[in-house]
């Protein structure tokens, strides 16, 4: 769970956005719908973006968990953190959270999306207060600022980038 | 007009004050709270939308383990509502439910699932009643009786007739006049967040943090229904999930745990299911709408006449002010000599209707547009054109009395105009543009509860080096702290960074009457202008005593003077409205310290074989007076326009016997990241004399004209009027197959129903001039 092994005792049947919450003190992940509608409430599992309201602890033994609460080192904000600050992307900031998550997932592995390749990948994510205009110049700001900080060989080319750097 | 490099922070593009909370998951919002032994709240609601309550046996729920307390709408007997005329809501009924979703009883216990187990052990026995589904039934003679015990005939609520100027003489001057019938129907917010609430219980008094756009509201509520003084009562706005009107009401929620926690003495927290965000609602009423103008050969208007039947659902919320939007703003973008409005609201077995982002004026905008659109095409003039010619000038009254100062409508349109391309756009079938023009208010000029005192009040205190300002105002996500910041920041020569902020607290921070009617920039920020000049007087006063200029010593310095002679500094601002509602009843309802105006131009593609449409690009300028921060204006007006797109394209809230068709984020279709289309912002700066720094409201206008400018633009693109919204591929289909069979090219309502109206008010306009007409409204 963002990087340390934990181990928890739970009912079966609570799904990871519960256990996150209640029983790990990890608000920071919302929910909006938990019926695996509106995308708020998602995490990266190995990696890869996934509704915490449709998990079952099981499902997730032994994997690595993301939050947005993992995001940042220490207090430095992650690029997507900090480009999302300085724009605006963030109104109410509810569904913030998964969608900072699922743009990391989008970004660790195609390191300069386009506009369409990023409404694509976010396309499961609702906002109800930016119109989404800011949250695409956020994610463009951070991709650039990060291939520009750390470039990859494989810089540019669609879908070749690196995994999960956790 | 810009003047910024006057300014070191007000027109700059910065971050949001609370921007580093919400990018990390550290912001608290209600339902993150878990105070010590939390108790856990569920309510139980009616399954039928219209039904008596026979009786209601609690006590197998109250022999449960882990349940600590089951009340009923015995335990909550008094009734509330947001508006002084319409206390028709009860926490928990126990004599009578309404529609689907009413709330009966309800539990709390240690856990959810327990509260939940509860409220399924609760019997309660009906008498079911006819429900009334339509704004033609709530018409008619009921079946079994009336909804509400008030209002009438049969299930009217309100009836509203009004005449200003001489509107016959206008038709009969007319070259031409034409009439239209539109219909808007209802959506709802759809927040991220659901309601959340959390009361405790201590010392006699109660403390509840809440998910609001407007603690003082929910503050009178619980003094009311709990028979509490206020001053034993604490509201407090936690981080808050978005709102857009559906925050507003005082809801039955925060009043069940505020009554749960004085039984229990525990913590009791209550949070909405989505389904029950769904049936909480009070969003946008669907809207029949008729109207008839004269105009000239030219397309000069010479007289309106707009009637409005307002489908309420089953309790009044705002309704009755909503009725008299649908009829306010007409005036207040189109110079209209003479305009006679009739309005209706219903009562209906629904979740009520309230305010959603631009409250009772989206839907006659949306109407008012596309009938000028029609106008314009029947003369064969130019519809922009048309439209420009009627514009409003600033610095006027409109015949409804209605006050006008900055106004960049001729801005606005030029700006789009240009950008977009319009009069050059190439004309194929399949592809389209539509204009349109709005107009919304910074802040009712008049509080729903009538009274002289400030609708704003600003503290500001500075302690060693620190400056701390207080206000009432809820940040809701637009960025009302950042407003506040900002100003205090740019008069003490500071950053919003260097200020703490303290607000939404009804213990803590003097009032602000809340996030609603786009009035927190233009109120609390006046406030905080005069807070702050009185602060930096104060600053300025103690340095020059002592020999030197404010601008030489760092600001802790010029702090320590000033403490030091002065003693504790403190300093205060508030905001009252001008006195400038018209001399009839229900002037309340429309007058604003200032308008803010939009333009917006939409470019889709519309398929004729499947009615489905593309968005292309949208432009739009929006009139703020002037950007405090351009940024978070940006953030307002797409966010407008997005909520605008969805509303004409996809957003329903509809019902089936009583129930919601779709009640969930899947099934009531929103704009997704790949629905939106990008959009093209212009900051339109009139310098209002009155705002803050000239400064107007950006939240809720932007989104008016973007709904009718689909509908244009679909027929721009098809030759076909969808004279409905939301514009649904199976409504474009069916008009075209109507004009290919040869009938009027048309989708929409046929008729306008007869409607009871009462003897028309007729009201004397005022003088045109607005020097003039502002002494003789005194």
């Amino acid at each position: 769970m963002n990087g340390e092994r934990t181990e928890l005792l739970l009912p079966v049947h609570k799904t990871l956005l519960e256990v996150l919450r209640e029983d790990m003190q990890l608000t920071g992940t919302k929910h909006g719908c938990e019926l695996g509608e509106c995308g708020t409430c998602t995490v990266l599992v190995d990696g890869k973006p996934e509704l915490s309201c449709l998990l079952l602890p099981i499902q997730i033994e032994g994997r690595a968990v993301t939050t947005v609460e993992g995001l940042a080192s220490g207090s430095r904000l992650h690029p997507l953190q900090q480009a999302f600050a300085e724009l605006g992307a963030a109104q109410c900031g509810y569904c913030t959270p998964g969608i900072l998550l699922a743009s990391k997932s989008l970004l660790d592995t195609n390191q300069r999306p386009t506009r369409d390749e990023i409404r694509e990948a976010l396309a499961g994510n609702l906002c109800r207060c930016t119109g989404y205009m800011k949250i695409l110049e956020a994610i463009e700001l951070a991709a650039e600022r990060m291939s520009t900080h750390s470039p990859s060989p494989l810089a540019g080319k669609e879908g070749m980038g690196r995994i999960s750097d956790r | 007009m810009t003047d910024n490099g006057r300014y070191a922070v007000i027109g700059k593009p910065l971050p949001k004050v609370d921007a580093a909370s919400r990018v990390t998951g550290q912001a608290v919002y209600a339902d993150d709270m878990l105070l010590p032994r939390t108790l856990h709240c569920r309510i139980l609601r009616s399954p039928h939308p219209h039904a008596r309550i026979v009786s209601i046996d609690t006590s197998a729920a109250r022999r449960m383990p882990g349940v600590h307390a089951v009340i009923t709408g015995a335990d909550l007997p008094i009734k509330f509502g947001i508006l002084p005329v319409t206390q028709d809501e009860r926490a928990l009924e126990h004599e009578k439910v309404r529609y689907v979703g009413d709330p009966i009883a309800a539990v709390a216990a240690t856990d959810e699932e327990i509260a939940a187990a509860a409220c399924d052990a609760i019997a309660v026995e009906y008498q079911v009643l006819e429900p009334v589904m339509s704004i033609d039934a709530a018409l008619g003679r009921p079946k079994d009786e009336r909804i509400q015990d008030y209002g009438g005939p049969n299930n009217i609520h309100k009836l509203v007739a009004l005449e200003f100027g001489d509107v016959n003489g206008g038709f009969a001057r007319a070259d031409h006049v034409r009439e239209d019938v539109f219909f808007f129907q209802g959506n709802t917010h759809l927040p991220m967040e659901q309601h959340s609430a959390v009361a405790t219980y201590i010392d006699g008094k109660v403390t509840l943090w809440s998910s609001t756009q407007v603690v003082h509201y929910v503050h009178r509520a619980l003094a009311k229904v709990l028979e509490l003084p206020m001053n034993r009562i604490r509201v407090i706005g936690a981080a808050h999930g978005g709102g857009f009107g559906g925050k507003t009401d005082p809801f039955a929620h925060e009043i069940i745990v505020a009554k749960l926690a004085m039984i229990t003495g525990r913590p009791v927290k209550c949070t909405l299911t989505r389904e029950e965000v769904f049936y909480a609602h009070r969003g946008r009423h669907p809207v029949l709408m008729w109207v008839r103008t004269g105009v000239t050969s030219d397309g000069r208007i010479t007289a309106m006449h707009f009637k409005s039947a307002l489908d309420g659902g089953a309790y009044g919320s705002y309704g009755v002010a909503s009725t008299f939007y649908t009829g306010a703003l007409q005036t207040v973008t189109y110079d209209i000599p003479a305009y006679r409005f009739e309005g209706c609201r219903v009562f209906t077995n629904k979740p009520p209707c309230g305010p959603k982002r631009g409250h009772g004026t989206p839907q006659p905008r949306f109407a008012i547009e596309l009938h000028l659109e029609k106008i314009a095409r029947d003369l064969g003039i130019d519809p922009v054109e048309m439209k420009r010619a009627n514009f409003v000038k600033p610095m006027t009254r409109t015949v409804n009395w209605m006050r006008v100062t900055s106004c960049g409508l001729e801005e606005c349109t030029e700006l789009v105009m240009k950008a977009s391309g319009y009069r050059e756009r190439e004309r194929r079938s399949g592809r389209g543009m539509g204009f349109a023009i709005s107009s919304y208010l910074s802040g009712a000029g008049t509080a729903i509860y009538w009274n002289d005192m400030p609708h704003s009040e600003v503290q500001i205190k500075v302690d060693r080096g620190g400056v701390t300002a207080y206000c009432g105002a809820m940040d809701i996500g637009q960025g009302s702290d950042s407003v506040l910041a900002a100003v205090v920041a740019e008069e003490l020569g500071l950053q919003p960074k260097d200020i703490r902020l303290v607000t939404a607290d009804t213990d803590t921070t003097p009032i602000d009457l809340g996030s609603y009617s786009s009035r927190v920039t233009f109120m609390a920020g006046n406030a905080a202008l005069e807070a702050a000049r009185k602060m930096r007087a104060l600053l300025v006063e103690a340095v020059e005593a002592s020999g030197r200029k404010y601008e030489e010593v760092s600001f802790e310095e010029a702090s320590v003077l000033a403490e030091a002679r002065f003693g504790t500094l403190t300093t205060a601002g508030s905001y009252t409205p001008p006195k400038i509602a018209g001399p009839y009843k229900g002037s309340g309802v429309g007058p604003s310290p200032a308008y803010s105006y939009s333009a917006c131009v939409v470019d889709l593609d519309a398929d004729p074989r499947t009615g489905l449409i593309h968005l292309n690009k949208v432009w739009i300028a929006h009139d703020v007076g002037r950007a405090i921060n351009p940024l978070l204006v940006e953030g307002q007006v797409e966010g407008s326009v997005y909520m605008g797109l969805g509303e004409a394209l996809m957003e329903e809230q509809t019902f089936r016997k009583g129930l919601h068709k779709w009640p969930s984020m899947l099934e009531y279709k929103s704009p997704t990241f790949l629905d939106m289309p990008d959009v093209e912002t212009f900051i339109v700066e009139t310098n209002d004399p009155e705002g803050p720094y000239g400064a107007k409201e950006a939240g809720q206008g932007p989104l008016l004209p973007v709904i009718p400018a689909v509908n244009a633009a679909v027929f721009d693109a098809l030759g076909i009027w969808v004279d409905e919204v939301p514009v649904t591929p199976e409504k474009i289909v069916e008009a075209l197959r109507r004009r290919d069979k040869g009938e009027p090219p048309r989708y929409g309502p046929q008729r306008f129903p007869e409607i009871p109206y009462p003897p028309t008010i007729k009201v004397d306009p005022p003088p045109r001039d607005l020097d003039r007409a502002a002494a003789a409204s005194i």
